[in-house]
């Protein structure tokens, strides 16, 4: 895409987090999307593209009364709205619609109008990894750690203290679901989950939403909002299986989908004021720092550890405390975009002072997937 | 409760066939000789269709894992690893670990494992893998 030609002109979450027993998932996706209309200024009838994940598109506009021309339905997990930013880009650019509506809805921990988990058992991931005791993420996306771990001298300290970190942005959020001090002795002696994992280096699982609404740059200046310009995205996809991925120690959808959301914004790594990582286990930082080229292979643990992603670190990372801190629905890569947003705004609780690019990179499933949206507020 | 099993379907079934009858069968390209894994009617780095299955050696090493310490339902109660070996012949493959303690200390990196079938229903029989005896 060329870079700044397209602008977030809505954002918004759900009016809750959390705990949210009284609102079902697409209920969750209509408030979030309200939420943004309202941020706006617009109503459904302006709307006249949609893209959501979870959800199909059609359930979505027809809940809202929205006749688009428009439908994106990319659904590869955590990262989807990621894609959907950038599907929708590239959709206004070319003509197919003016102003596009991405919502998330999900109530992951009240489960209220919500699907099951889980695999049929003739698909490849019920033949080859169902049959061997995985359950939900924690016992899957965990798995190829050990091996990172032992080929870069990785300790489980360094793993919880990702998660240390993170918390220490949580307790600057009036919205984090945990904002109380953790030390890296509190998260080693955390409940086991799936060893070397304990439950303080998994993600929280909450009820939440999210909605973000773009359209060209030129009609962006007409919007109640300072707009947030894209400047670069990028996309990849590599297995359904987390056991067949190519390199144990990096995620090659997270490498692709770096790289060309780089390429196109034409920026540097040290032109970056604020990066999200989707967290939704303490090892996807260091995957994340190492695959995106912030640091070399095996240097992300130091990186983290002298504080660089820390509050006054030179690289601050994760700053509404993440999906282990702030809040984790099922499929956290919202949450993330919305905070690049709001630091572009500069509406953010923990707010970076004179940020300019935000780097937001999410993953879908198990390494499965990945989306990667470069933010500007610089027009 | 029963253990969830796999299905076969028309372009696995001589996996699970070969399990039943205790032989690890891989595919091996014939164009460009890669042996991949999991099982499909053509080769997945050069996209030959010309296949053939051959057996394997059982012989892997544990490559990664995790232990799982809250058991799904139809595993018991105990504590077990979910691992990811790497065979000799080059391919990874998802599999508990049998004949050895569930524990970090017993589970190292790289150590030398076998095949072993474990013996389900008639049909299905899953490969696991063993610490490798002598
Ligand atoms: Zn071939």
């Amino acid at each position: 895409m060329k870079p700044k030609s397209i602008a977030v002109v809505g954002a918004a979450e759900t009016t809750r987090l959390g705990k949210i027993p009284d609102v079902s998932v697409i209920g969750l996706h209509a408030d979030a999307a309200l939420n943004a209309m309202k941020d706006a200024g617009l109503k459904p009838s302006d709307i006249d593209g949609v893209a959501t994940a979870g959800i199909s598109p059609v359930e979505l506009a027809h809940y809202l009364g929205i006749t688009p021309t428009y439908a994106d339905g990319t659904s590869v997990g955590g990262c989807s709205f990621m894609l959907h930013v950038r599907h929708a880009a590239a959709a206004i650019n070319e003509g197919l619609c003016k102003t596009v509506l991405i919502t998330h809805g999900e109530s992951g921990r009240s489960r209220v109008g919500a699907g099951g988990f889980g695999r049929a058992p003739s698909s490849l991931m019920g033949q080859f990894e169902m049959p061997y005791g995985v359950t939900s993420p924690p016992t899957m996306f965990t798995i190829p750690v050990l091996r990172y771990m032992k080929t870069y001298g990785v300790s489980e300290a360094d793993l919880a203290n990702v998660a240390v970190i993170q918390r220490e942005w949580a307790a600057k959020n009036p919205r984090a679901s945990f904002k109380d001090p953790i030390t890296v002795d509190d998260v080693l002696n955390s409940p086991m989950i799936a060893w070397p994992f304990r439950m303080l280096m998994c993600c929280l699982v909450t009820d939440g939403g999210g909605a973000l609404i773009l359209t060209s740059a030129e009609r962006a200046k007409d919007f109640p909002q300072k707009p947030v310009y894209i400047l670069g995205t990028g996309e990849s996809v590599e297995t359904p299986m987390v056991s067949q991925m190519e390199d144990f120690t990096s995620s090659k959808a997270f490498r692709v989908s770096g790289k060309k959301a780089f390429d196109e914004s034409g920026i540097t790594h040290a032109d970056v004021d604020h990066l999200m990582i989707y967290d939704a286990f303490a090892h996807l930082p260091l995957y994340g720092l190492e695959d995106l080229g912030f640091v070399k292979p095996g240097e992300a643990k130091d990186f983290i550890n002298e504080r660089n992603t820390a509050i006054g670190g030179k690289l601050p990372l994760n700053t509404n405390g993440g999906g282990l801190s702030y809040m984790h629905s099922g499929m956290y890569g919202m949450y993330a975009l919305q905070e690049s947003v709001r630091q572009m705004r500069g509406t953010a609780a923990a707010q970076i002072d004179g940020a300019k690019i935000s780097v937001s990179h999410g993953v879908g499933g198990m390494f499965a997937a990945s989306g990667t949206v470069i933010f500007t507020n610089e027009s | 409760m029963a253990r969830m099993l796999p299905e076969p379907t028309p372009e696995t079934r001589h996996f699970w066939e070969g399990c039943r009858d205790g032989e690890l069968r891989l595919q091996r390209c014939t164009d460009c000789k890669h042996t991949y894994f999991p099982p499909r009617a053509f080769c997945p780095k050069c996209a030959s269709r010309e296949v053939e299955v051959y057996k394997a050696s059982g012989k892997a090493i544990l490559y990664s894992y995790v232990i799982n310490h809250r058991p799904r339902p139809d595993m018991g109660t105990e504590p077990y690893a979910i691992a990811v070996v790497q065979l000799d012949e080059g391919p990874r493959m998802m599999t508990n670990i049998v004949g050895c303690p569930q524990t970090p200390e017993a589970l190292v990196l790289d150590m030398p494992m076998q095949v072993h079938f474990a013996k389900q229903t008639d049909e299905i029989s899953l490969p696991l893998f063993e610490p490798a005896k002598g």
